[in-house]
């Protein structure tokens, strides 16, 4: 079937494109060089850092966002669907807030049903009680995300577990990423026996099952342990494992880099090995470490949670998103309290947005000082 | 194959091409560039035109203008490109891929990023082929193996299997000529076509472009920065500045009386085997800033004979002999002053 | 010029250096490339020696191991009489200071990540060649050299163009107040106005602080603009070497006609016989037997193909590695008419 032709060859021969036509010179949007325009890769950068920037600032004040203390029980409550938010009319944000909700009450003991009680009102305030958004008096019960079997605020629980889960991947990639570019810089500059000494202990731990391993070691973990010392037990033997992946790519960058002509402008200039090797080599390689730093993050921050799912992560009083999916494992559950996968949706979300970050990252850190003809 | 009939080409046109004040703009992160600000440049069948400048001139953003080349981020604002009586800008993008390889052609400065590592070089010569003139397979190879052996390349039946990275660069750049010449286009765009090859490498190509010219009655743009080259392999000289065409001049006249002071400049500045000199002429500053542009003449910063009126006012190109343009006020050919009447002499 | 007090400032003796590349399973034979073979070499203090040749031709190496950057396979340097092997790594890291580099690309020779004045600083700190306020002083006065600005030191180089950062990278090379200069086509990768820039400076900060240049180049014609002695490479070797005058005036290696001929005058009307030469540039991999020039040689002889030839000075200081042209010892004319010689076969 023929095309119709294209509008702009019907105006005949030799037509000069009005200002503002835009020809089209192309028909992919992406550069010739692999880049997405720029205008894309702002929305990306600039919705990403948003986002992040929202779950990270919530992390660190989740006791003014939270409504409750992620232990606490509502054991009158137990499995209750999210509070739903109404936005009021303007003439009550003064005696009640911008929002409000109708309280729940449980209609059904046995089969777990709640119904709205339209007769109350609770009114929602920005800052009441010293928080982010609450009711006025703690006695009233808002759920922003429902409960679980034992009546504890799966929102609040959310907040308190993203403290766990942000930081994880964090903490995760400074040490597995600080100590895989220190090996991976040392064994691609100096090369020879350390190179292959280095190289051979990275393939060693690398051809470890890595899960299995991390398995392994999560289960001899003393429970007596203080929380703090569970978590940061937990990233060590994260990062044990990831960071040989991070010393081989490094070396092999670096055996690039030490070839750069800068770099061999400081040996002719007498800059002893080790200057060099942490003054030039190193930071030529941020370009990738940063890269793949936001996109490390978020497979720590799955292994954590795959951990918790499991039971092996953090424990109880603490909480993480991981360990608050272990509830949603059960298909009966899911089905009939589907609010329970909230904490898979944000890690998904922070997966992504790390995910695009981390490509638009890679784009602009790429050498740009190569000159147009 | 034609075009989509509603736009046909005018037969027997003098001028293979025309480009009419082409103005092309990027869209960086940094806000929009003007790279062509008003380029006219025509040429006449079976010429040769080199295209002069140095980085940022915007020589290759022409190149890749005419052959509607240039990425998303570009924007023709203005202007007109005309292929043999064709207006080539409001032409879609398949009617443009018609005329790409069968009757515009183009050879890039990197042979080796220029070819695909995974295809042998019978095999790229091919695809053209087979794209343009429906050849079948057997076909298109045969014609293949005598486009290597058009190019000269020693034994082209063995040598058209070969990859890309067997070859060296010279060969390379055979390759893709022949990949280029193939459908036997009108115009070939050879940009900076010598540039990375060694300097016998280059003699030997040269030599084969010139051959295949006359041969083929191809019309050439020859872009480089080596006014040497152009010296010998070009019949029309344009030179570029910060997007505009300074001066324009058959080689002779160019060499032998340039007018505009960067033309000047730049001859000036070529050490010369023939001529011994203490120091070389150079022209102080840098190509300026495309964002940062100086009011009126954007050579002015760096002209030894800038006048009040190079700020105040923008110079355009002007025909002051038959053939030659020249975009300056205050040229330093005589001929050029004197055509232009411009009485103010320094 | 050349102040001949004892002895060349820079010397070659048997220079040789190969490369492995390539691996195959069991490391056996891998492949050889065969980078420089067997130089002599002789630089006088406050001469500038060109070197010319095309890819492949061992130039870069050879500059680069007159400085130690590189080890030779064989052979030895000697630096104002001392054999650089023979040093101690304190005695040559102090040595460094005399001899310096300034490389081709002027976008990767600095690093992106300092700022200009700790790049030209860095010599400086490294050899305590000054302290605190000093060398923020000494960083002003070298930029003002090369024809920069003292508050250029706070930029970075992506701020500059490239004639501006080879100059950074000449301002670079002078803070340890080198005698011998190995420039690694530091024009190549400028604009041609440019170019003349950075040529002139070169020439005048050799005549103000009597410096030796070893002075790699592709360009003929950069190379003969400003050396005083001109050496011809191919394939690792020297074929010609000689006064500057005496090369392009009587050229007597067949490649070097060829290079001569090749290079692009911006004369239209002057075209002279050009010698289009056959063939690609071969690999150093595996050179041909005999001399190396020999299959793309338009006039080479049986012996050519067997025997390789040795460099062998002839009169006017000017030395050749060919069989058919070799340099007439006594200084003999009728060069002129033998100039182009009609090819044989």
């Amino acid at each position: 079937m023929p095309e119709p032709p294209s509008s702009a060859s019907r105006r005949g021969p030799a037509a000069i494109p009005e200002p503002g036509d835009f020809v089209q010179a192309g028909e992919l949007s992406i550069e010739p060089d692999g880049r997405i325009p720029p205008r894309r890769a702002r929305l990306q950068i600039g919705l990403s850092g948003a986002v992040l920037l929202v779950f990270y600032l919530t992390a660190v004040f989740a006791p003014w966002v939270a409504l409750y203390p992620p232990g606490e029980q509502h054991r009158h409550s137990p499995n209750a669907p999210p509070t739903l938010v109404h936005p009021n009319s303007p003439t009550r944000w003064m005696s009640e807030g911008l929002l409000f909700v109708y309280p729940r009450r449980m209609t059904d003991t046995l089969r777990r049903r709640y119904e709205e009680d339209r007769s109350h009102r609770i009114g929602l305030r920005f800052g009441a009680r010293g928080r982010l958004l609450a009711p006025e008096r703690a006695s009233d019960e808002v759920f922003l995300l429902g409960t679980d079997a034992l009546g504890r605020d799966l929102f609040s629980r959310l907040v308190y577990g993203s403290r766990v889960s942000l930081s994880i991947g964090i903490v995760g990639v400074v040490i597995s990423l600080g100590l895989g570019t220190i090996v991976g810089v040392i064994a691609g500059y100096v090369g020879g026996r350390t190179d292959n000494l280095l190289m051979r202990l990275c393939e060693i731990l690398m051809a470890l099952p890595s899960f299995y391993f991390l398995l392994a070691l999560a289960a001899v973990i003393p429970p007596g342990l203080s929380p703090a010392a569970t978590f940061m037990l937990i990233v060590v033997l994260m990062s044990f494992i990831r960071w040989a992946g991070f010393a081989r790519v490094i070396r092999g960058m670096v055996g690039g880099i030490r070839e750069l002509e800068y770099v061999q402008a400081a040996r002719a200039l007498g800059v002893p090995d080790l200057t060099t090797m942490f003054r030039h080599v190193m930071p030529a390689t941020l370009s990738y470490t940063v890269v793949a730093a936001t996109l490390a993050i978020p497979g720590f921050i799955l292994g954590e949670s795959a951990l918790s799912l499991l039971g092996l992560g953090v424990q109880e009083p603490s909480t993480s998103w991981g360990s608050l999916l272990a509830d949603a494992q059960n298909l009966k559950n899911l089905d009939k309290y589907p609010w329970i996968l909230a904490p898979g949706v944000c890690i998904a979300i922070t997966t992504m947005a790390f995910n695009f970050l981390g490509d638009r990252l890679r784009d602009r850190l790429d050498p740009r000082s190569v000159p147009r003809p | 194959m034609t075009v989509a009939g509603s736009v046909a080409s005018v037969p027997g046109s003098e001028r293979i091409l025309e480009v009419r004040d082409l103005v092309v703009e990027f869209e960086t992160e940094r806000g929009v560039t003007r790279a062509l600000d008003g380029v006219s440049l025509p040429l006449l069948r079976g010429q040769t035109l080199g295209l002069v400048g140095e980085s940022g001139c915007g020589k290759s953003v022409t190149a890749l203008a005419v052959l509607r080349l240039l990425g998303d981020s570009a924007r023709v604002v203005r202007g007109e490109i005309l292929f043999d009586g064709l207006s080539l800008l409001p032409l879609a993008e398949r009617e443009m891929r018609a005329l790409r390889g069968k009757r515009i052609a183009m050879i890039f400065q990197e042979p080796m990023t220029s070819l695909n590592p995974v295809f042998t070089v019978g095999d790229q010569i091919a695809e053209a082929l087979r794209l343009h003139e429906r050849m079948g397979k057997r076909e298109a190879w045969a014609r293949a193996v005598e486009m290597l052996r058009l190019v000269e390349i020693p034994e082209p039946e063995r040598r058209a299997s070969s990859y890309p990275h067997e070859l060296s660069g010279g060969m390379r750049q055979r390759v893709m000529i022949a990949m280029a010449i193939s459908c036997g286009p009108d115009l070939l765009i050879a940009d900076e076509p010598t540039t990375a090859l060694d300097v016998t490498i280059q003699a030997q190509i040269l030599d084969l472009l010139r051959g295949l010219r006359s041969r083929l009655g191809m019309s050439m743009i020859l872009i480089t920065h080596d006014l040497g080259i152009v010296a010998v392999e070009a019949d029309e000289v344009a030179i570029m500045y910060a997007g505009r065409v300074v001066e324009r001049s058959p080689t002779r006249s160019l060499f032998d009386d340039p007018a505009h002071p960067y033309s000047a400049g730049l001859l000036a500045s070529i050490p010369r085997l023939d001529l011994r000199t203490e120091q070389l002429a150079s022209i102080p500053g840098v190509v300026p800033d495309p964002a940062h542009l100086p009011s009126g003449c954007r050579f002015r910063d760096r002209c030894a004979n800038a006048q009040p009126r190079c700020a105040a006012e923008d110079p355009r190109l002007v025909e002051f002999a038959p053939g030659r343009s020249v975009a300056c006020f205050f040229p330093v050919s005589e001929r050029a002053r004197a055509a232009a009447g411009n009485g103010a002499a320094e | 010029m050349s102040d001949s007090t004892s002895g060349p400032l820079v010397e070659a003796r048997g220079l040789v250096k190969h490369f492995t590349v390539g691996r195959s399973l069991l490391g056996r034979p891998r492949e050889v490339v065969h980078a420089v073979e067997n130089v002599d070499l002789a630089i006088r203090t406050g001469e500038t020696l060109g070197v010319v040749g095309e890819s492949g031709c061992g130039k870069s190496t050879l500059g680069r191991l007159l400085l130690r950057l590189i080890e030779p396979t064989f052979g030895e340097v000697l630096f104002d009489g001392k054999r650089l092997a023979a040093l101690s790594a304190r005695e040559l890291r102090s040595l460094r200071r005399e001899m310096q580099i300034v490389f081709q690309d002027p976008y990767g020779s600095l690093d992106p990540r300092m700022r200009v004045g700790a790049i030209v600083a860095e010599g400086i700190e490294i050899h305590r060649i000054a302290r605190g306020r000093r060398v923020r002083e000494k960083v002003a006065e070298l930029l003002h050299e090369v024809g920069l600005r003292a508050e250029h030191a706070d930029r970075y180089p992506h701020e500059f163009s490239g004639g501006q950062r080879q100059r950074i990278g000449i301002a670079r090379a002078l803070a340890v107040g080198p005698r011998f200069l190995v420039c690694d086509e530091p024009v190549s990768a400028l604009d041609v106005s440019v170019q003349a820039q950075v040529i002139n400076l070169l020439q005048d900060l050799q005549e103000k602080l009597g410096l030796t240049y070893f002075f790699v180049a592709h360009d003929l014609r950069v190379v003969a603009h400003l050396s005083h002695r001109i050496a011809i490479m191919y394939l690792g070797r020297i074929v010609e070497l000689g006064p500057r005058d005496e090369i392009l005036s009587r050229p007597r290696h067949p490649y070097t006609r060829a290079l001569l001929s090749a290079v692009p005058n911006p004369d239209p009307e002057g075209r002279p016989q050009r010698v289009i030469l056959e063939g690609d540039v071969p690999s150093p991999i595996a050179p041909p037997p005999g001399c190396a020039f020999h299959p793309r040689c338009a006039y080479a002889e049986e012996r050519c193909r067997v025997e390789r030839p040795e460099l062998i000075e002839g009169g006017r200081g000017h030395a050749v590695a060919c069989h058919v042209f070799p340099v007439p010892t006594n200084g003999a004319q009728g060069d002129e008419a033998r100039a182009v010689p009609p090819a044989r076969g």
